[in-house]
């Protein structure tokens, strides 16, 4: 008989592991992937590619050679930066800026702050934001659906685009603005991965199913940006829906505010940070200077998880409030 | 179907052994019973060697209030009163007894007769509990003549009896339930009586089926007031908190008694052991133990007597396979590992694991990916990735904050964390070092209101003192005045000789 290992207690682990929860999220993105391939054709493919695998190198990179620590590529983290990095930009960006945008995601979003876990905003939102500042004509030039290409695309204007012009008077606007069906398959321009509402949420519903997340963040975002955009926009419902199946909503409330290292704990504290979210989204698309503003919202309620997680508990066992 | 509000987790069932029948396991030529089988002070050996036993005759007498008696759970002579080491690799005294035929004390009725009429009174029982050696059969051993005299601010309103068995793999309440089903039932009316009320539940999980059917049969047919409650399965729900909360929803407040929700929870094995004790006159010396894992050729519930080397039981379950990397004494989540298989059968032994090598090994762990699956799983509203680092960090006061002191341990954040993150085992580093100062400044403020309480009386009686001076010596202004001088000089209690 071998020596005994007397090891504590618990005996037995639920075999999860960081690896299968990434492996989970990048699953519940392929519909939104294959559905992205589909309206922007051979764009869409070079844009991912470039984005995963720079993404992937940039960590292998740095871990090799600057904190010289095992390679920590395995556990599928920076393939999920990659591919959300993707889904956050135009499907015809040239290959160099994506690459900067990968360097930046996994270099200062991650790594900078001690890698995976240690992060205290989403990497992927962190690279994006950075080409929308340093590139802004690039990011904001969005092919419109359909468009197979990935240079010398034809590009147009998207819902939120013309909601901002809209808003600023131009009553022709609304003549060109897509109905909702097409926004909520996709059939409409934006960022690669943010066009189909569908396509995300069936992503949502098999995260749900495998637990890899639960509702409470999405659903808060959801509910608070749907209320905000009743009060902004003259509590017309059409226009709320509208807001909700346009830009990076869907995306962001699914995918990016749900990251677990930048997210709070607790369910009570994920409402809060959601309800947040989702009113800041709003209020930056009709007042702030961007027409899109889910990136915006996640970045700045990011920097509030540590205080949330500091204020907020759960609900104890035991403890009567007083 | 019920279950607990908070948490939990779904471990895998492994009910390997629930079709196996009870087996009587050999009564081998030497057992050692060891003095340490309860929870609190080990019992006190009353017998040395050469000293003749029979099956029941007491041999070890408790060692404090928190204590149980031991019983000889075989016929012979005594061999030698020696040091083992337990399960667990604690060292401790037993009684080593040479096995001489099967002799049990007289007053053991032994027939296969059922009991019905409970004729002793609510303080007798309790008195026969403790005379028979009776501990809380689910692993906590308990003393149970303590639990069934709570005090006296508490209103039990009910008895509770866990036969939830959560823990994966282990089927010796099961197998005790399809067994003795009557004799669970009278023996719960035996507790009911103990505490003077007239209403208990048994919780069952819903992966028992053909328990929760013969149980209900059995309650239905001559036990109104006993409720079979299924319970739908989610772990730890044979946790005492979890399972009050389960059954009647009520939750018991933190740092205080379960009693206070008005339950008595008892293991379903308590309650027969309760049942033979009251009835049938006969001391806890056996009881069902379960012998599996997934490598063990044929997984057993075993009708043990107390000492009976914990390596026999395994060999009769087909032996230590080749592959063994861990045995764990009770089940996977709560139980013990094992230092080697050399211990002895005790009272809390549930169940006996036997892990592969392959199976007992923990992953490396990973970065905390702050999912909050942890905080999740807890079933007392904690969360365990901030308890597990402030432990490690000895940030005490921060780990008080989050309410170390409720965790109860039961290892549903490890389990789940994907980054097989040690946090049970930093939890229990941190836990009893805040337990620690909780009761220091317990006690300093304990010993504070005494001395105030103190500095009161003093005060009182200095003023009655000088109630009676202005009564009686009005006129000699000296006595008052020694009396405020008095009052001046001592702070503390007024000296013997003023009262």
């Amino acid at each position: 008989m071998n020596k005994l290992n007397v090891s504590l207690s618990p005996h037995v682990h639920s075999g999860n592991s960081i690896q299968r929860c990434m492996l989970d999220v990048i699953i519940a993105l392929v519909p939104a992937l294959l559905l992205s391939f589909y309206f922007f054709g051979i764009g869409a493919l070079v844009v991912t590619a470039t984005s995963v695998a720079s993404c992937v190198l940039f960590e292998f990179l740095i871990t090799r050679f600057i904190l010289k620590q095992p390679a920590s590529i395995c556990d599928m983290s920076a393939v999920l930066t990659g591919l959300l990095l993707a889904f956050n930009v135009p499907s015809n960006l040239p290959v160099w800026i994506i690459i900067i945008g990968a360097l930046v995601a996994i270099g200062i979003g991650k790594m900078a702050f001690g890698g995976l876990g240690q992060n205290i905003f989403n990497p992927a939102l962190t690279g994006r934001i950075f080409l929308l500042i340093a590139y802004p004509v690039q990011m904001t030039t969005w092919p419109v659906s359909g468009e197979m290409g990935y240079v010398d695309v034809e590009t147009g204007a998207t819902p939120l685009s013309l909601f901002a012009r809209y808003m600023a008077g131009d009553v022709a606007a609304l003549q060109e603005m897509p109905d909702m069906l097409d926004m909520f398959v996709g059939m409409i321009g934006g960022s690669m991965g943010e066009v189909s509402a569908i396509a995300l949420l069936i992503g949502f519903a098999y995260m749900l199913i495998r637990k890899t997340i639960t509702w409470h963040i999405p659903v808060s975002i959801f509910a608070s940006a749907f209320i905000m955009a009743l009060i902004c926009y003259n509590f017309d419902v059409h226009f709320a829906v509208m807001q909700l199946l346009s830009g990076g909503l869907m995306l962001g409330a699914i995918f990016m505010a749900t990251d677990y290292v930048t997210s709070p704990m607790n369910n009570k504290g994920c409402l809060i940070y959601g309800a947040c979210i989702g009113a800041l989204t709003i209020i930056i698309r009709r007042f702030g200077a961007y027409p899109e503003g889910m990136s915006f919202a996640i970045f700045v309620m990011n920097a509030f998880v540590p205080l949330i997680n500091k204020y907020v508990k759960p609900t104890r066992f035991g403890v009567v409030k007083k | 179907m019920k279950t607990f509000k908070l948490g939990g987790v779904h471990p895998a069932a492994n009910k390997l052994s629930d079709k196996a029948p009870i087996e009587v396991a050999e009564v081998p030529a030497l057992v050692a019973i060891p003095m340490a089988q309860n929870l609190g002070a080990p019992s006190k050996a009353i017998v040395a060697k050469g000293d003749k036993v029979k099956v029941g005759t007491v041999i070890g007498e408790p060692g404090g209030f928190l204590s149980s008696y031991v019983h000889s759970s075989v016929s012979g002579t005594v061999d030698k009163v020696d040091i083992v080491e337990d399960a667990t690799g604690r060292r401790v005294q037993a009684v080593f007894i040479k096995v001489e035929g099967d002799e049990w004390e007289e007053s053991i009725d032994r027939s296969k007769d059922i009991v019905r009429e409970i004729k002793l009174e609510k303080q007798e029982i309790i008195d026969k509990v403790k005379a028979m050696g009776i501990v809380g059969m689910g692993g906590a051993t308990f003393p149970t003549q303590v639990k069934l005299a709570p005090p006296p601010t508490a209103k039990p309103e009910c008895v509770i009896i866990n036969a939830v068995e959560c823990e994966p793999y282990l089927t010796s309440d099961h197998s005790l339930m399809l067994a003795h089903p009557e004799e669970i039932c009278i023996g719960v009316q035996i507790l009911e009586k103990a505490i003077g009320v007239k209403k208990a539940y048994i919780g069952i999980e819903a992966n028992k089926p053909d328990a929760i059917e013969l149980m209900t049969e059995t309650a239905k047919k001559g036990f109104p007031e006993i409720e079979i409650v299924p319970l739908k399965l989610k772990y730890p729900q044979g946790g005492e908190k979890q399972l009050i909360n389960a059954v009647i929803g009520k939750e018991v407040p933190s740092g205080g008694l379960p009693i206070a929700t008005g339950a008595l929870v008892q293991n379903v094995g308590t309650a027969f052991a309760v049942y033979e004790a009251i009835q049938k006159n006969k001391p806890l010396i056996e009881r069902i133990v379960t012998v599996t894992g997934k490598s063990i050729k044929k997984p057993s519930n075993f009708l043990a007597r107390l000492g009976v080397p914990i390596r026999q039981l395994i060999d009769a379950a087909g032996g230590v396979p080749e592959d063994t990397g861990k045995i764990i004494s009770g089940g996977p989540m709560m139980g013990k590992a094992m230092p080697d298989t050399n211990s002895y059968m005790v009272k809390g032994c549930s169940g006996i694991l036997v892990m592969k090598n392959e199976e007992s090994r923990r992953k490396a762990a990973g970065p905390c990916i702050k999912c909050g699956k942890c905080v999740h799983a807890c079933p007392m509203g904690l969360q365990p990735n901030f308890l597990s680092r402030y432990s490690e960090l000895g940030m005490l006061a921060e780990a008080e904050e989050e309410r170390i002191y409720d965790c109860i341990e039961c290892g549903s954040c490890q389990f789940s964390c994907p980054a097989n993150r040690p946090l049970l085992d930093w939890i229990r580093q941190g836990k009893p070092k805040v337990m620690g100062i909780l009761r220091a400044r317990a006690a300093e403020a304990k010993a504070k209101a005494e001395a105030a309480r103190a500095a009161e009386e003093a005060a009182r009686k200095a003023r009655e003192l000088e109630a009676e001076h202005e009564e009686h010596h009005s006129k000699t202004e000296e006595t008052h005045a020694d009396v405020n001088a008095h009052l001046l000089k001592h702070s503390g209690p007024m000296p013997e000789d003023k009262k």
